[in-house]
């Protein structure tokens, strides 16, 4: 049965209805298929959640036990009635991402919910699923995004460290995912100092490592003397950068991780330093070599900068669709 | 252009004016001639390829790239040279890294090329850059760096790097062009200071400091009308001559009917203006003014439409006498000898105010509702000619502003590092008919705060979308403040304001009570 007969595209979320059920609903509902841990994905207040166990932990962290909780190892199938089959499958996002793959009358549907294609120490790498039908993503749906080489962007990160011994390097870094990856790549660097954090980011480090994602010497910023803090790397959500909390740092030198840094402007007006296009997001590269690794007969794109992806399809003659998805904000990245 | 690819970069990111001046001090200091002299040339706005416009930049981006995707990137970045060199495709097997373009080589290679060329050679540049250099490129090729380093800035650094004067590096400047090995050779110590006696070489203003609470006895001070136009400064030195603005920008291009009329040797400081009809060959507003400003050249039209002249406040050499030492009074005197041998379709002196007391002038600043005046200067009678602004000597006392309540009407994104942020509002006021009349546009005045909160008013309250430009739901009400309003034939309302700026946001006062057309009509000068 063609896709647009039993899936459902609303602001809201995306409804599955012969199983009566929502991915990624913004809105409580009884029934919820959740992708990842980010708060625009996942929401509280449901009836019952089908998300990988890492996505459960995360939810249970931020919203205490309520819902009840289906875990979904990845590649693992079930039954969730009406005739719908879903599994779950890496989406290299953060930790415990997924796509969501459903199989329903012989069609096959892959919510990719976010994803990234470059390898990332905390998480398992996306795995290409074919499928009849590719909801995709397009935070950075735009040829101007291309994430440079990781590595580089940390080289970065260290030789300001290097350079500025009587100063701090303060990352602006979300505290799930963006973090603990930011930490994972400055040890893949060779970086084993303490790294210091901001008091936001403790409880989720500490959940990742639990969940066996080693992150190597971690302090909090609160328990040192502030001329302890020259030449050290500390972290803080990206809220906090410009914030009074910063003043107890030695002089820092504002440096943010996220894509959105390829873009000068907007890096500036987060008033920072050192700009690091460090990104959790596929980038236009990424985003189109999926589509062309997939090969869906047709594509849908839920949120971020659809207009320019859906017309990429077009001029290669695939049919593809913008979904007008709401509360999906995509500066999370 | 590694290195000036990163200088960029640095500065673009770089808030504090001593960390800017440090950057370009040390690039100065590290880098080899030509390449810093080009560099220093760009910083200053002194670079002038003239094969490569934004044209040749954007046929680039034609040839290379879908027009709807680069429409919609250029929409989102706000600024085509980054927008071309964040898209640009690098050549398979990537740049390569050893292979770097000094900026000298990319200068005489786009100096020696045509316009219809310069497309395919930028092409085979921006093959041989990484992004950050693609975009310090197009920056260089295509003049107007705009990193946040004006070409006061970038000659303050090349005094600190050279542990040089300022103002000393201001006054040769002009006799010196890129890229400027005698200005390095002087800094390193290697030659002596170049002279720049002989060409028409520019000297640094005096300025004067706001009133404010201060209150001047008007037996030491003069009073003289401060006129809403531009400050120029003009130098004649055998037969050439130069008119620079307030920054030490030479303007004589845009201004060849001042140029051509002063023939006298001297330097004097006054305020270009422009005649207008209305007022019987008086001073037009500043809106007249604008038709000439910013022109690289200037048509027969403009000259006649819109005719400039200088009021000229000061001299500081007559003849070849440097007379800035000498009092004002007695500069006063010479300037008022030296103006009448002048054409007098293209001079004036500025009229002194006969004010008795400080109260009187008040009245009499308060009284002035003529277009061309900005408000009044007091200069002490025993100052000196100053370069700089010196405590005490000159204050200049602006008119108030004028205030409406307005109601904003449309929005659209700012340019440059607010291109996110819808920062531009349009604002209009009511008619008799109870419709709402655009007034206005205005995008400064309101803090950060403010603006993040107007921001999240215009996308929560769109009714409509005209591409960029988005209408919204008219409860917002914005207290305007201007220096003046004028009767305009190109707006609906008639009504065009001069230096218009959100001076509050009225949350408070309902839209219906916003000023109507009428009460703005009034305030017309």
């Amino acid at each position: 049965m063609p896709a647009e007969n039993w899936i459902e595209p609303h602001p809201t979320g995306i409804y599955v209805k012969p199983c009566d059920a929502w991915i990624d609903p913004s809105t409580p509902r009884p029934r919820a298929l959740v992708t990842h841990g980010h708060a625009d994905h996942a929401r509280g207040g449901h009836g019952a959640v089908w998300a990988t166990p890492e996505t459960l932990s995360i939810m249970g962290l931020r919203y205490g036990v309520g819902a009840e909780g289906n875990a979904m190892p990845y590649g693992e199938e079930v039954d969730l009635g009406g005739g719908v089959i879903a599994s779950y499958h890496p989406a290299g996002h953060v930790l415990g991402s997924a796509q969501i793959l459903l199989q329903h009358d012989g069609e096959r549907v892959v919510v990719t919910g976010d994803y990234k294609r470059r390898a990332d120490p905390t998480c398992p790498p996306f795995e290409v699923v074919p499928c009849d039908v590719l909801i995709t993503e397009a935070t950075f749906g735009l040829p101007v995004f291309k994430h440079p080489d990781t590595a580089e962007e940390v080289a970065k990160l260290l030789e300001a460290r290097a350079a500025n011994p009587d100063r701090c390097i303060l990352v602006g870094a979300y505290a799930l995912g963006k973090a603990q990856r930011v930490i994972g790549e400055l040890r893949d660097a060779g970086y084993h100092e303490t790294i210091y954090l901001h008091g936001a980011l403790e409880k989720m480090c500490r959940l990742y490592e639990e969940l066996g994602v080693d992150l190597g010497p971690l302090a909090l910023v609160a328990d040192q003397e502030k001329a302890d803090l020259k030449g050290c790397i500390v972290l803080a959500p990206p809220g906090a950068l410009n914030d009074r909390w910063s003043r107890r740092l030695p002089d820092p030198v504002t440096a943010m991780a996220s894509g959105w840094m390829r873009v000068r402007q907007r890096a500036r007006q987060r008033n920072v330093e050192l700009p690091l296009v460090i990104s959790d997001h596929a980038d236009w590269d990424e985003l189109t070599q999926t589509i062309e690794d997939v090969a869906p007969r047709e594509i849908w794109v839920t949120h971020g900068r659809e207009d320019a992806l859906v017309h990429w399809c077009s001029m290669r003659q695939m049919k593809a669709r913008a979904l007008a998805m709401v509360g999906r904000e995509d500066e999370d990245d | 252009m590694r290195a000036f690819a990163e200088l960029i970069d640095r500065l673009i990111y770089t808030r504090s004016r001593n960390s800017k001046l440090a950057l370009i001090a040390d690039y100065l200091r590290q880098t080899p001639d030509p390449d810093r002299g080009w560099a220093l040339a760009a910083l200053t706005g002194e670079l002038d390829l003239k094969t490569v416009k934004s044209s040749q930049i954007k046929a680039m981006a034609d040839e290379r790239f879908d027009p709807l995707l680069f429409r919609m990137s250029r929409d989102y970045v706000g600024d085509t040279a980054e927008t071309v060199a964040l898209m640009w495709q690098e050549p398979v097997g990537g740049v390569p890294a050893e292979d770097d373009l000094s900026v000298s080589t990319v200068i005489d290679l786009l100096a020696d090329t045509s316009r219809a060329k310069a497309p395919q050679l930028l092409a085979g540049l921006m093959d041989r850059l990484d992004a950050n250099g693609r975009y310090a490129l197009l920056k260089l090729a295509s003049g107007g760096m705009r990193v946040g380093v004006s070409a006061r800035l970038a000659k303050t650094a090349v005094a600190q790097a050279f542990e040089l004067n300022v103002d000393d590096v201001e006054e040769v400047w002009h006799a010196l062009s890129p890229p400027y090995a005698e200005l390095f050779a002087w800094g390193e110590g290697k030659t002596a200071r170049p002279d720049p006696e002989g060409t028409p070489y520019f000297r640094p203003f005096m300025l004067a400091h706001p009133l404010e609470e201060t209150r001047v006895d008007l037996a030491d001070y003069a009073a003289e009308w401060k006129w809403d136009g531009i400050r120029v400064q003009i130098v004649g030195t055998h037969g050439s001559v130069r008119l620079y603005s307030r920054g030490g920008d030479d303007i004589t291009a845009s201004f060849p009917d001042i140029a051509e009329a002063f023939a006298a040797d001297g330097v004097v400081d006054g305020e270009l203006l422009v005649r207008g009809d209305v007022q019987g060959g008086e001073a037009a507003s500043f809106n007249a003014l604008q038709q000439r400003l910013g022109r690289k050249t200037v048509t027969a039209k403009m000259r006649k439409d819109f005719p400039a002249f200088v009021r000229l406040y000061d001299i500081l050499i007559e003849g070849d006498q440097d007379v800035r030492a000498l009092p004002w009074t007695e500069r006063r005197a010479r300037l008022e000898a030296f103006v009448p041998a002048l054409d007098q379709g293209r001079f004036d002196i500025s009229q002194l105010i006969p004010a008795e007391s400080y109260d009187q002038l008040a009245t009499i600043r308060e009284g002035a509702r003529d277009a061309a005046i900005e408000g009044v200067m007091l200069k002490r009678k025993d100052s000196p000619y100053i370069a700089g602004r010196k405590t005490g000597l000159w204050y200049k006392w602006k008119r108030d502003p004028l205030n409406a309540d307005c109601v904003m009407m449309y929005a659209q994104r700012g340019s440059g590092k607010r291109s996110s942020v819808y920062s531009d509002y349009t604002f209009g006021c009511w008619t008799e008919d109870d419709e709402l009349l655009p007034v206005g546009k205005a995008y400064s005045g309101f803090t950060d705060e403010e603006l993040k909160m107007l921001d999240r008013f215009v996308r929560q309250n769109t009714v409509n979308r005209f591409g960029p430009v988005r209408e919204v739901e008219k409860t917002m009400v914005l207290e305007v403040a201007f220096d003046s309003i004028h009767d305009s034939k190109r707006h609906k309302s008639g009504l065009a304001m001069r230096f218009p700026r959100i001076s509050r946001i009225r949350t408070d006062k309902p839209a219906d009570e916003a000023d109507r057309i009428a009460t703005l009509k009034r305030m017309v000068t």
